[in-house]
Formats: C-alpha cells, structure tokens, sequence
C-alpha cells in the first residue's frame, strides 16, 4: 500500500468510528428526557416568566384609591390612573396592604399627600411618579392661567434604543446565552463524571478508535444540540413573543457555538473536580448562577450596581449575551462584535488549556 | 514466535489520602502462551484486576515490563487494540442504547459487520433482548452483553474480568462452553475468577494470587498433584463396626461424628471396592483434593471465596 492510500484507509477508519460514536452518543442524547427539559423547556420557561414579570406592570395603569374626594385625580388619564375612592384613611391603607391599590392619595386643601404602596414597590414607585406629574401639570395649569404669555418647558417622550424595545427584545439574548450556559457547563461536568462513575471511557480506550475520536464525537454532539436549543429558542421567541429577528440572525449560530466552546471547558473543570452526579450539579448551579446575575441574562446590565458592572468584564456570558444582542435585536454585521468574539475565544482557549492540564485522566 | 503476554515484576501501589498506601500489585510475573486458557484466581482485594488493566495498558504500573502480542501496550495504537478483546469488570455502555444498538457500536468501532454483531447477541442469549434499553437488562445479562462486546471484533487475545460474577447457574455453564469455544478457536483467554470449580473446568494453567502476589503457578491438576493429599470418602455411620472401619481403613486416617464416618486414603479404588462389596454405600460422598485445597496450601489461609 502507498503511503497516501494507507493514509486515506486510516482517515477512512477514523472517520467511520467518529460518525458511530456520534449516532451512538446523539441518540443517547435525544432520550434522555432530562436533558430536553434542561437545554430546551427551561430557558423558554423562564422566557415566559421573565416576559410576564416585566413585559406587565409598567404598561398597565396604576391604581390609585382616592379618600374622600381628592379633586386634583379629576383630571387624571385613565390611561394612566384608574381610581377608585374610599371614606377614611384606614380603609385606603388597608387596600394597599392587600396588594389591591399602587398608592393612596388624599387631599387636603393644597396639600397632596401620596401613600405609594409598600407591599408592591415597583407598583407604588409608579404610580408615585404619576400622581406627581399629574399635581405638577395641574400647577402649570394654574401657574399659565395666572401669567399668560409666560413659557413654560414641555416635554416629550421619544422611544430609544432604535424604537419601541420591548422587554422581550432585551430578554431574548440574555436567556439564550444563559440556555446555552447551563446546557454546556451542566452537559459537560455531568458527562465526565458518569464516565468516571461508568467506565466507558475506559473501555473505549480499549477499542480501535481512539480517545480524541471519541471526544470529538461528544463535543460535535453538544455544538449541534447548541445550534438545535438556538433555532428552537429563536423560534418561539419570534412567533410567540414578538421577538423581532434581524437579517443578521443566522450570525447568532457561530456565536452560540463558540459561547458552547467556552461553557463545555467550564464544565470539564467541574467534572474533574467533583466526584458525584449531584456534586457535579451543585458546582456547575454554583458557577452558571452567580454568572447569569453579573452577565445581564435576566436583565440588563445598566440597571446592575457598578461592582456587578465590573464582574461582568470577566464572564463569558456577557459577551455571548452582548453580541447576541447586537447582531439579533440591533441588526449590527459580526464586525461589531468583534472584541466579543475575541474575548470568548480567548476565554474558552484558556479555560480548554487549564482543563487539559488540570484532568486527571487516570480517573476515567 | 512472541508469547502472548509477558509481564515482569509489575508493581503498582495506589495512594489515597484516607486509605493510605495500598500495594495492589507486588512483583508479579507470568507468562502466556498462544492458544492458552490462564486464570487468575484469587479473593476479593487480591489484585487480579489491577494486574489485568496494567496488562491491558489501562493503567500505567509503578515499575515493570509488559509485552502484548510482543509489544508495549503503552501508548495505545489502534494496531494492537484490534486484536483484543476486553470485558472490563464493571459493565461499560452507551446510556440509553438498546442492547443492539449498543453491540452495533461497538462492532462498527472494530470495523465488523451488522451480521457478526447480531451473531454475538445470539450466541450470548440476548437475541430476544435486542431491543431492550442496556439499564433495563439484568446484571447477568448485562454481562453477558459485554462479554459479546469483547468478542464481536473476533479478537486474538480475550480478556475476562469475573465474566461469571453474577451469573446463575444456568448461565454459568453456557458461559463455560462459551468460553471454551472461543479458546478452541484458537484464541489466548486470560481469565479472572473467584470460582475454583471454574478455574478447575477451563484453564491450562491457573496463576493463585493473593495479597498482590503470584503465589504459584500450575496446570489444576497440576496444583493436585503436588499436593498429593489424600481422598476424602464419607460414608453414614451405622453400616459397619467400629472393628471393621479400623481394618478397611489399613492403617490410614479415620475421622468422623455422630452420623458420617470419614476415611482419608490415598487408594480410594480398593477402599471403594470394599465398601461396595460390603454394601456400605449409604450416604457416600468422594472429595479429591481441589484448587480450594491447593489455595491453602499455597498461601497459608483458608478458602473464602
Ligand atoms: N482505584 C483504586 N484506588 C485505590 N485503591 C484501589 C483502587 N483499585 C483497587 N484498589 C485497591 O487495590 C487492591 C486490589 O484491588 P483489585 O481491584 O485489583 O482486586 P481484585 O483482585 O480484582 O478484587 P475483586 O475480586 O474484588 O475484583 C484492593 O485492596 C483495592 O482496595
Ligand atoms: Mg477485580
């Protein structure tokens, strides 16, 4: 046989024992009804959720109970404030108690009092805001009418951010950068520690396809479980949220393969740490948790204090998260998220050499 | 031509922080032929399947020379790992395969066929079990399962570690014949073993281990011979005076108790004889000497399998 035949048998072979150790790994992976909850129905979960929490409460008008007549809610927008009007003080505190009132109002000659609610403090915040643009509109009212021909400032609402975001434009990438964490790390940690638990790697260490073979094969089986959790998120995102897809979209595909890069090495340094399923879980929630907080997943990241602002730098899923964002909602080409791309690939080749050198591959 | 494994002076000490040091494997030696049946056969802790993944390049040793179908089994190469076969002790599968699924596997990775991979369930008697998932087969036959997977790349050198361990009866003895076909064929077995009638019905040559050490190695029969130890024949008592017990047992050990009289012999055809022709046969029981009386022998401790 020529050099160059031999070659090609040999590639031959590898490539017949990769695509068996794929379909044999793949189909473990599709019946494994644990994994589908974790990869695919969890992070829609949370999608819905996360978009009823904020996708409500700052459109809806807040609703204010007026003690006894209160005149200045008279010319309120019940766009804005639903009123509805109690005798006494005590009856109104009470309603705010129960959660069934954003804030109280009485008034008493020129003076407005504003019981905003505690119980709900987004809610009373709110409506607090409201009620004091409403007295100040009714002041300039007053004022106008007492020096007519005096200006007064206006203001007008514009919405930013390239028009109307709504909660689920911002809320899409970040739970998807954090579906695709939580399905790497977890993927990842629980693999290596079934294989020290199970010995398969053992015994296919015994067969001719060699160990990177079959490694190869686990990790092409994560990469297209990634892109598949991505198609099936976009998916429902855009036809049952409203989630507005750019032309750029497709980009969001090499994205999450790279991000699955970065979390898979995550994960193989928890599976080498710990010895047990359950061990391996509590790291990896330990790890994917805090990450998903200081990484802008479930909110955005300008609204974080400054010392959450600052850990981020150091997380990879506020990178996936950023450039997810800006290539899927804001439409901008992969140049733009450049320093992203670079900042993953940089973290995943660290992290992949730590593992390397950490893994005690007498274990397996 | 190389034989089929050579080993010298293995030693492998595991250290573990709680455990402290624990000598696995202390300077051991043998040699296999081609073509033979070996056993290791020892306790529980004894070493054998240390020994066996140090032989099988799954674990590097602390100090010793291996040589596998005359060659380093360290680094793996895809070459040698094609002649061999290797049913590990704990049972190692795909999860959520089924039982074919799983062999077709493990077929593909040996380059065999779909044919040959379903020949292996059969032989095995999983063939009603194909479609069942790995989880949900029995611990015998998931066993079973894997010792097909060792065979379906029609290895030259077969590995078994404890293949009968949770096997019953039944199935111990298809395993048996099993094996001995695979040896027929012309195929190196080494086998593990707790079972000394197994070791008695298989191997050429049995290797006793204990404590990580080779004690002794011998052809069973010839561990019996050596030991030379009389044959035990226990009658019930009853059946003949105490006068006549003292002139058949001529001069050799009597023991016994309330209901058995025992004579200790090394002619037990006369003894057998006699005690036919006097019609004394009643609860008779024949023990040879065994490998379980060769372990004794051979290490100073009694048989606990
Ligand atoms: N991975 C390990 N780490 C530490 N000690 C080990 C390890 N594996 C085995 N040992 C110890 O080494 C000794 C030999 O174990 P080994 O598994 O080789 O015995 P064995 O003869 O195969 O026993 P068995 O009949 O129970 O299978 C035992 O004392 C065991 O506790
Ligand atoms: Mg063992």
């Amino acid at each position: 046989m020529t050099a160059t035949a031999e070659l090609k048998a040999r590639t031959g072979t590898r490539g017949r024992a990769y695509l068996s150790l794929f379909k044999a790994l793949g189909r473990g992976w599709i019946r494994d009804r644990s994994q589908i909850f974790f990869t695919i129905l969890l992070p829609l979960m949370f999608m819905v959720l996360l978009a009823s929490v904020f996708g409500s409460g700052d459109t809806a008008a807040s609703r204010v109970v007026a003690v006894g007549d209160a005149a200045v809610l008279d010319g309120a927008d019940p766009d804005e404030l639903t009123v509805t009007r109690v005798a006494d003080l005590d009856a109104a505190l009470a309603m705010l108690r129960e959660g069934d009132a954003d804030a109280a109002v009485l008034q008493d000659g020129d003076t407005v009092r504003i019981y905003p609610s505690a119980t709900n403090s987004t809610g009373g915040a709110i409506a607090e805001g409201r009620l004091t643009s409403l007295v100040d509109d009714v002041n300039v009212e007053v004022l106008s009418a007492a020096a007519p021909g005096e200006p007064v400032l206006a203001t007008e609402v514009e919405e930013a951010d390239g028009g109307t975001l709504q909660p689920i434009q911002y809320l899409a990438p970040g739970i998807l950068a954090w579906g695709v964490a939580i399905s790497g790390v977890f993927g990842a940690a629980g693999t290596i520690v079934d294989w020290k638990r199970d010995k398969l790697l053992r015994r296919l260490r015994l067969t001719p396809a060699s160990v990177k073979t079959f490694l190869g094969a686990k990790v092409s089986v994560n990469l297209v479980v990634a892109i598949g959790q991505t198609a099936v998120f976009l998916a429902v995102a855009a036809l049952g949220f409203g989630l507005r897809l750019s032309a750029w979209t497709w980009f969001a595909v090499p994205l999450v393969l790279l991000g699955t890069f970065a979390f898979l090495a995550i994960g193989v340094v928890i599976g080498g740490i710990a010895q047990t399923s359950p061990a391996a879980a509590g790291l990896s929630n330990l790890v994917t948790m805090p990450m998903a907080f200081v990484s802008g997943a479930f909110y955005p990241l300008a609204l974080s204090p400054q010392w959450v602002q600052w850990i981020s730098y150091a997380s990879p899923m506020r990178y996936l998260n950023e450039a997810l964002q800006s290539v899927v909602v804001y439409g901008e080409p992969p140049t733009a998220v450049l320093p992203q791309i670079g900042f993953l690939a940089a973290f995943a080749a660290l992290v992949a050499l730590v593992s390397w050198k950490t893994f005690k591959f007498d274990e397996l | 031509m190389d034989a089929a494994i050579e080993v010298a002076d293995l030693r492998k000490t595991y250290r573990g922080r709680r455990t402290g040091e624990v000598r696995a494997v202390d300077g051991v030696s043998f040699r296999v032929e081609r073509g033979e049946f070996f056993g290791i056969l020892g306790p529980n802790g004894a070493g054998k399947t240390t020994t066996l993944e140090i032989v099988e390049g799954l674990r590097r040793p602390d100090s010793g020379e291996v040589r596998l179908l005359g060659r380093s089994p360290w680094p793996h190469s895809p070459d040698l790992t094609r002649r061999l076969g290797v049913q590990l002790q704990a049972s190692a599968f795909f999860e959520f395969l089924t039982a074919r699924e799983q062999i077709e596997t493990f077929a593909e990775l040996y380059g065999a066929s779909k044919t040959r991979a379903a020949e292996m369930l059969e032989t095995v008697g999983l063939a009603e079990h194909a479609n069942v998932r790995c989880e949900k087969l029995s611990g015998g036959q998931q066993q079973r399962l894997s010792i097909a997977c060792a065979l379906v790349g029609d290895p030259e050198l077969v590995f078994l570690d404890e293949p009968t361990a949770a096997l019953d009866p039944q199935a111990r003895r298809n395993l048996w014949d099993l094996m001995r076909g695979i040896n027929a064929d012309g195929r190196t077995v080494v086998l593990t073993t707790h079972y000394m009638e197994e070791a008695e019905a298989l191997c050429d040559r049995v290797a006793i281990m204990d404590a990580g050490k080779i004690k002794a190695v011998d052809s069973p029969a010839g561990f019996i011979r050596t030991l030379d130890a009389p044959t035990r024949v226990t009658v019930a008592s009853g059946q003949l005076t105490d006068a006549r017990v003292k002139e058949l047992a001529a001069g050799e050990t009597v023991t016994g108790d309330d209901g058995t009289v025992v004579f200790e012999t090394r002619d037990p055809r006369r003894l057998l004889t006699a005690l036919a022709s006097e019609g004394a046969l009643e609860g008779l029981a024949v023990r040879t000497a065994n490998l379980e009386d060769v372990f004794l022998h051979v290490t100073g401790r009694e048989w606990r399998g």
